[in-house]
C-alpha cells in the first residue's frame, strides 16, 4: 500500500506536524555573476511528533538537519510547506504562517532550542543568573523575587547544586558540561513543550556526555517535553530517541521506531549509515555495506517523488518509485 | 616482530604562571612493529602531550623531567634539533588532530608534501618527488589532481586523506594518529579509518592511535592504554581490556559508551571532573570519582603503580584488587 507520509500512523494528537517543508537558499554562482544557483537544503520533508516523544534526525553533515531545525523555530523563514503546532492555550493546531508579532512570543515560549556549542551559545559577559533570567524578563514572567526563585529551582533541576555557587559566576568559570547544563536550564525555564536539540553533546567528553543525556531524558519525562534531537551519531540517537528519521540531501529517506530502524534498515543510505558506526566491542566484526552516494543521489533526482511506503509498525521508506533499488543492493 | 618504540618512565610538565602542570606522569609502554596501540582517555588526560613528546614537538614551556624514548634503539630525549629533524618523518610521523588546520592555506597541497620530501631526500629530482606524491595519493584514495589544489578546495575528508599521505611521505616506521577523525562525520570517519587500516597493513607500519572514542579504539587497535590525569591506569591487549577491565576508570569509560548493537542498556555516567594537574596528587588520582573506593583509596594510602593482572595486561594497583567483585 502506498500512502503519503503525511498520513502518519497514529490517530492521537500531534504536537507538531510538518508537511513538505522546503527551504532553498539562493547563492551567487560566482563573485561577479548575477546568476543565482539554488541550494535545496531542505527539499520537502514531512513528519509528526507527539507530546512527550523524541524524534531523532540523523544524517551526514550538510544534509539539512540544522536548516530544518532553524526553519521550525522561525529563525530562518521556510520557502514553502506547512508546519502546524499545537497551541496549548487555544487547544488547537495552528500553522506557523499565522504567527504575527504578538503570537510569536507565545510561540517562542513553547518552542526552544539547545545549541551545539556551549562555549559559543552563552554570553561570556553575563553571569549565569543573567543568562537564565533573560527569557523570564523578556516574557515578563513573575515579579523579581519570583524570578529569583525560579532560577534557583531550575539550577537545582539541572543538577547545578548548590545554586548559590553558580548564580554569580561567568561562563568561563565553569566546565563544558556545566555550561551545557546552563543552556538546558535557560531553555527549560520557559517550560517549553518542544525543544530542538542540535547536537547538544557532541562537544562534550564521553564521561560527561551521558550525564547530560540522562538529564535530558529525565526532564523530558518530568516536564513532558518533546525533543527533535539532531545528531550524526546513531548510537546517541538510539539512547535518546523513540523514533529516528534519516535525512539525505535534504530529504527524509526513512523513518521508523529506533530499534526497528537499526534492526531492519531498508533504504540503502540508512544501511550505509548504520554500517559506518564503529561498535565499542573488539570482538565484533562490523558488516561492511558499500554503496555509492552518487548512485543514490542519481536515482533520487530522477524520481523526486515524496511518496513513502508503509512497511508496517510505523516504518516508512522513500522508494523513489524504483523497486529493485530498494530490495537489492 | 620486534620492539620499535620503547617509552620508559616518561614524565613531562608544562611550566605556567600558576605552577607546573604535570601532563605526563611516569608513562611506560612499548610498541612492536606492525602493531596498533591505542591511547584513550578524556580531554586533558595527557594523550596529545604524550604524542607531542614522542616527536619532541612539545611547546617551549614543557620540560621532560624523567624517562627515555627509544625509537629503534635510538634515544630521542636530549637529541639536538638538527638530529631530531632527521628522525621526524623518516622514522616517526604524525597525523594531526583537525586536518582543517594542518595545512598552510596559501600553498598547494602537493608543494607542501614536496617540502617534506625535499628536506629528507635532497638528492631526489622533482620528477621523482611528484611521482612519489602520486603514489601516496593513490594509496589513500585521492586523485592525482589534488596535488595542484589549495587546501580550501578540498573537503574535510579529502584534507584528512592528504594529511595521511603527508605522514606517509618519508616511509616512517611509526605513525601517530591524534584524533584523526574527530572533526569528520561518521561516514567519512569510516572511510578514513579503513584507509588507515589498509595502509598500515600494506606497509607494515606501527600505529599509535589516540582517541577519546572507545568504539573507534575498539576497532582500530591491538593494544590499548587508558590514561587518566597524566598516568596510564590500565594497559593490555584491547580484547582482554574490553572483556575484563580491571581499573574502575576503564569500567566507567566502557559503561558510558552508547552502541547501536546489542541490548539497549542503561549507560552510567561518571560524576565529578578530572583533578587539576597543578597540585601533586597523593595516592590514586581517580579515587575522588571512583564509584567503589575502599578505605585505603580514600585515605590515599596506595601509590599509583601499574601491576601485572594478566599476560601483558597491567592495571593500577589501587584498583587491580577490588573492581571485579
Amino acid at each position: 500500500m502506498q500512502i503519503n507520509a503525511a498520513q502518519d500512523v497514529s490517530m492521537s494528537k500531534n504536537l507538531i506536524e510538518v508537511r513538505n517543508l522546503v527551504k532553498h537558499f539562493e547563492v551567487s554562482s560566482s563573485f561577479l555573476s548575477s546568476k543565482k544557483n539554488i541550494v535545496r537544503a531542505v527539499d520537502g520533508i514531512s513528519f509528526n511528533i507527539k507530546p512527550g516523544e523524541s524524534l531523532g534526525l540523523v544524517g551526514q553533515s550538510g544534509c539539512g538537519k540544522t536548516t530544518t531545525a532553524r526553519s521550525l523555530c522561525l529563525l530562518d523563514p521556510k520557502t514553502s510547506g506547512n508546519v502546524n503546532f499545537f497551541n496549548p492555550e487555544k487547544q488547537t493546531m495552528e500553522s506557523i504562517d499565522s504567527i504575527d508579532d504578538d503570537s510569536l512570543k507565545v510561540f517562542r515560549r513553547n518552542i526552544q532550542m539547545i545549541f551545539q556549542d556551549p562555549y559559543e551559545s552563552l554570553n561570556p559577559r553575563w553571569t549565569i543568573k543573567d543568562i537564565i533570567k533573560e527569557p523570564l524578563d523578556i516574557h515578563n514572567i513573575g515579579n523579581l523575587a519570583e524570578r529569583e526563585d525560579t532560577i534557583v529551582e531550575i539550577l537545582k533541576t539541572v543538577g547545578l547544586t548548590p545554586p548559590e555557587n553558580y548564580l554569580a559566576r561567568y561562563p568561563h568559570e565553569i566546565s563544558g558540561g556545566q555550561r551545557q547544563r546552563v543552556s538546558i536550564a535557560r531553555t527549560l525555564v520557559m517550560k517549553p513543550k518542544f525543544v530542538i536539540c542540535d547536537e547538544p553533546t557532541s562537544m562534550l567528553d564521553v564521561s560527561i556526555r551521558i550525564s547530560i543525556m540522562d538529564l535530558m531524558l529525565n526532564l523530558a519525562k518530568e516536564l513532558d517535553v518533546s525533543y527533535l534531537y539532531i545528531t550524526h551519531d546513531l548510537a546517541v540517537a538510539r539512547y535518546m530517541c523513540d523514533r529516528i528519521a534519516v535525512m539525505f540531501n535534504g530529504k527524509i529517506v526513512e523513518i521508523a521506531e529506533t530499534e526497528e530502524l537499526l534492526e531492519n534498515p531498508i533504504h540503502p543510505y540508512t544501511k550505509r549509515l548504520i554500517s559506518s558506526i564503529p561498535i565499542p566491542d573488539p570482538f565484533n566484526i562490523r558488516e561492511k555495506y558499500t554503496v555509492n552516494f552518487e548512485e543514490i543521489d542519481d536515482i533520487i533526482s530522477k524520481n523526486p517523488s515524496e511518496k513513502m511506503v508503509d512497511m508496517g509498525k510505523g516504518h516508512f521508506v522513500a522508494t523513489h518509485d524504483t523497486k529493485d533499488f530498494l530490495f537489492d543492493t | 616482530m620486534g620492539i620499535v618504540l620503547d617509552v620508559k618512565n616518561l614524565s613531562m610538565h608544562y611550566e605556567t604562571l600558576a605552577g607546573n602542570v604535570s601532563a605526563v606522569k611516569d608513562v611506560s609502554f612499548s610498541i612492536n612493529s606492525g602493531e596498533s596501540f591505542g591511547l584513550v582517555g578524556e580531554s586533558g588526560c595527557g594523550k596529545t602531550s604524550v604524542a607531542m613528546t614522542l616527536l619532541q614537538l612539545q611547546p617551549e614551556n614543557s620540560v621532560i623531567t624523567e624517562g627515555s624514548i627509544k625509537l629503534e634503539g635510538k634515544e630521542l630525549v636530549g637529541l639536538s634539533e638538527y638530529e631530531l629533524r632527521k628522525v621526524r618523518w623518516d622514522s616517526i610521523s604524525i597525523v594531526f588532530q583537525g586536518a582543517m588546520n594542518a595545512w598552510n592555506p596559501v600553498i598547494k597541497i602537493g608543494e607542501q608534501i614536496r617540502e617534506a620530501l625535499r628536506e629528507h631526500y635532497p638528492d631526489n629530482s622533482k620528477q621523482t618527488n611528484v611521482q612519489k606524491i602520486h603514489e601516496l595519493f593513490k594509496m589513500v584514495g585521492l586523485d592525482e589532481s589534488v596535488a595542484n589544489r589549495y587546501p580550501h578546495e578540498l573537503s574535510g575528508g579529502m584534507k584528512q586523506r592528504a594529511v595521511i599521505a603527508l605522514a606517509l611521505s618519508c616511509d616512517p616506521k611509526i605513525i601517530i594518529a591524534d584524533e584523526p577523525t574527530t572533526a569528520l562525520d561518521v561516514v567519512i570517519q569510516d572511510q578514513i579509518l579503513n584507509e588507515i587500516k589498509k595502509v598500515q597493513e600494506l606497509l607494515g607500519l606501527s600505529l599509535i592511535y589516540i582517541s577519546h572514542d572507545i568504539a573507534v579504539i575498539a576497532e582500530m587497535t591491538d593494544m590499548i592504554a587508558v590514561m587518566y590525569a597524566g598516568s596510564i591506569v590500565e594497559m593490555g591487549p584491547t580484547k582482554e581490556v574490553f572483556k575484563s577491565p580491571k581499573h574502575s576508570y576503564t569500567k566507567a569509560l566502557l559503561d558510558s559508551t552508547p552502541s547501536i548493537r546489542g541490548e539497549k542498556k542503561k549507560l552510567k555516567s561518571l560524576d565529578g571532573e578530572p583533578p587539576s594537574l597543578i597540585n601533586k596528587i597523593d595516592g590514586c588520582s581517580f579515587s575522588p570519582r571512583c564509584p567503589s573506593p575502599t578505605n585505603a583509596c580514600k585515605n590515599k594510602e596506595i601509590e599509583m603503580k601499574l601491576v601485572r593482572v594478566g599476560e601483558q595486561h597491567y592495571a593500577d594497583q589501587c584498583c587491580s584488587g577490588c573492581v571485579n567483585e
